[in-house]
């Protein structure tokens, strides 16, 4: 038994996605009693990648290739299929995200691995191998058996958290093969939002509804977003209306999200919205209508006005961060 | 050129879920069906495609792994304006098995352009794309939020984390689509409904194939503890629990 994790990286770093996806691994590992080993592909510096064994990386192949600082799906997953064989894994570990979504797949297939997406805890045994995951969108789990020899799984985040694991990491450069049918596909231009925090990777998301009454009134919340160093989202009439941009649009079909806190502010809490929420470990609303389903799903509420409501909450949460220093 | 969008059949995204038979198996009954929401949005936008093409797109194809249940779902996708429909006629038993009747049904009957949808409402795997891609041996494109054909080439925009990347692709290709890919989906018409029934729906046999993963069991999530209410003249005795009871803050 060995185990592989992929983890990419943002501009040369690792985010909290990525160390959690390793304590994840190092607790499988430890459960198979076996090694972590992780493939990084495209450039990182080695005290980037010594971070990984701070939460329990054994191993780290790199692979550095100036083609490689975009995510071409057919050549990442060839890559990661190399690694996997050269030492034998028998599970492929990736983030439930962007990329996990866009690999693992091809992955799956190349190894004749069964695959299961969304994972949300360890394996409940290992004989059959089963694993719990989400399904019909967060309404509810499901516990999927693996019946293949080798295995692919994707990590919803925010599932187990980060912990610390301290490991003597070895670095070592892998070359894998590649060739020009891998690279069909062709990245022309990027366009990277600066200065924002990732709504897949917040711990804190502050989020704003219809009931925000129009896309003039975001200020406040946008400043609540800051001093919590929250993302910002919104419900989908509200992208939907172009009130917000579609990215940060949260619920059944945008993003499905599970941070520590999230502020529903003017959302009433459809199902739909709810399905993309729920796993939040804690959920505040604001909402006008005391019967909103929102409050089912909460864990705090307020019953009023959300633009009286939310100056206010800014200035106190100032107050609190003041006079913690 | 040809394109292809697979359809998923799923629970209406309003549907209440439940399980029966010792919660080994969703309880359909009562359950509206419906294309999958990804999917509608991907069959939006080949139709938008085919009628700016100038006829360079001659023919948009539905297809779907499925009983003769989910022939209403096929059925509602040529009102939509799908040319012609395609089930396989196997119940799915997990990504893999699906994506492996897809791939034997292309090899045979090959499209330029293949669209899926991200996900399903179901049971969320986000893999059936990926896998056809990989089976086929052909590039994908994924999280594709836009696409665009400049006479031969085609332009693709794919949402990445914090931002987005404009990327250009031969054909064939799989693009597996989220939101945005296009604004709304379309309705059937009146006109569309009646010349759905006259459309050609295929059905195929299975070919054999194995799945690699099975559900054990269901389980829905616990009750939630009731909400605790603060008062909206005491927002500070919110901003207290958030920071000394959940300690968030």
């Amino acid at each position: 038994m060995s185990l592989l994790v992929y983890t990419e990286n943002w501009d040369g770093k690792f985010k909290k996605l990525s160390f959690e996806l390793i304590t994840y691994a190092r607790k499988v590992a430890d459960q198979l009693g076996t090694e972590v080993s992780v493939v990084s592909i495209g450039n990182v510096a080695d005290d980037e990648l010594l971070k990984l064994g701070s939460y329990g990386a054994d191993k780290i192949l790199k692979v550095e290739d100036d083609r490689l600082n975009v995510l071409i799906n057919r050549a990442y997953s060839s890559i990661i299929t190399q690694v996997a064989d050269n030492i034998n894994a028998d599970i492929v570990l990736f983030a439930h995200n962007f990329s996990g979504k866009a690999i693992a797949p091809r992955v799956a297939v190349k190894l004749k691995a069964g695959a299961v997406t969304g994972v949300t805890n360890v394996p409940s045994s290992l004989d059959p191998f089963t694993v719990k995951k989400m399904v019909f969108t967060n309404k509810a789990y499901a516990d999927v058996i693996v019946k293949s020899s080798k295995k692919v799984l994707t990590l919803f985040q925010n599932s187990l958290g980060v912990e610390e694991n301290p490991k003597p990491a070895a670095i070592e450069v892998f070359t894998p093969k590649l060739d020009d049918d891998d690279f069909k596909t062709k990245v022309t231009e990027t366009k990277k939002i600066t200065g924002k925090v990732l709504l897949t990777d917040a711990e804190v998301v502050v989020s704003g509804g219809r009931g925000m009454k129009n896309p003039d009134n975001w200020k406040p919340l946008e400043e609540l977003a800051e001093v919590l160093g929250a993302a910002t989202a919104c419900s989908r009439p509200v992208s939907d209306e172009g009130w917000r941009p579609h990215e940060e649009h949260v619920g059944q079909t945008g993003k499905i999200i599970a941070p520590n806190l999230y502020f529903a502010l003017g959302i009433s809490g459809a199902i739909q919205h709810l399905g993309g929420v729920s796993s939040s470990k804690h959920i505040v609303a604001v909402n006008t209508d005391k019967d909103a389903p929102i409050f089912e799903s909460a864990d705090y509420g307020i019953v009023g006005d959300v633009h009286k409501v939310l100056p206010e909450l800014v200035s106190k949460i100032k107050e609190l961060k003041a006079s913690q220093g | 050129m040809k394109i292809l969008v697979c359809i998923s059949n799923v629970p209406d995204t309003t549907t209440k879920i439940r399980f029966t038979d010792n919660d080994t198996k969703f309880d359909a009954a009562g359950v509206q069906w419906i294309i999958n929401p990804w999917d509608e949005l991907a069959l939006t936008r080949a139709l938008e495609l085919k009628e700016g093409s100038g006829g360079a797109i001659e023919k948009i194809s539905v297809i779907n792994v499925g009983s003769k249940d989910t022939e209403p779902t096929l059925r509602k996708a040529l009102a939509i304006g799908a040319d012609d429909a395609i089930r396989i006629d196997a119940e799915p038993q997990d990504a893999y098995f699906v994506a492996s009747q897809l791939a034997e049904y292309l090899k045979a009957n090959p499209f330029d352009i293949m669209l899926c949808g991200i996900d399903s409402s179901d049971y969320n795997g986000s893999l059936v794309g990926g896998m056809l891609s990989e089976l086929l041996d052909l590039p994908s494109v994924s999280s594709v939020s836009k696409i665009n054909m400049d006479g031969e080439n085609i332009i693709l925009n794919r949402e990445i984390d914090g931002g987005s990347e404009t990327l250009e692709t031969t054909v064939p290709f799989v693009a597996i689509v989220q939101k945005g890919i296009a604004l709304e989906p379309r309705i059937p018409s009146m006109r569309g409904i009646m010349m759905a029934r006259k459309k050609p729906l295929e059905v195929k046999p299975a070919v054999e194939t194995e799945a690699l993963t099975e559900f054990a069991g269901f389980e829905l999530p616990p009750p939630k503890a009731k909400c605790k209410m603060v008062d909206a003249e005491n927002v500070n005795e919110l901003v207290e629990l958030l920071h000394n009871e959940a300690k968030v803050i």
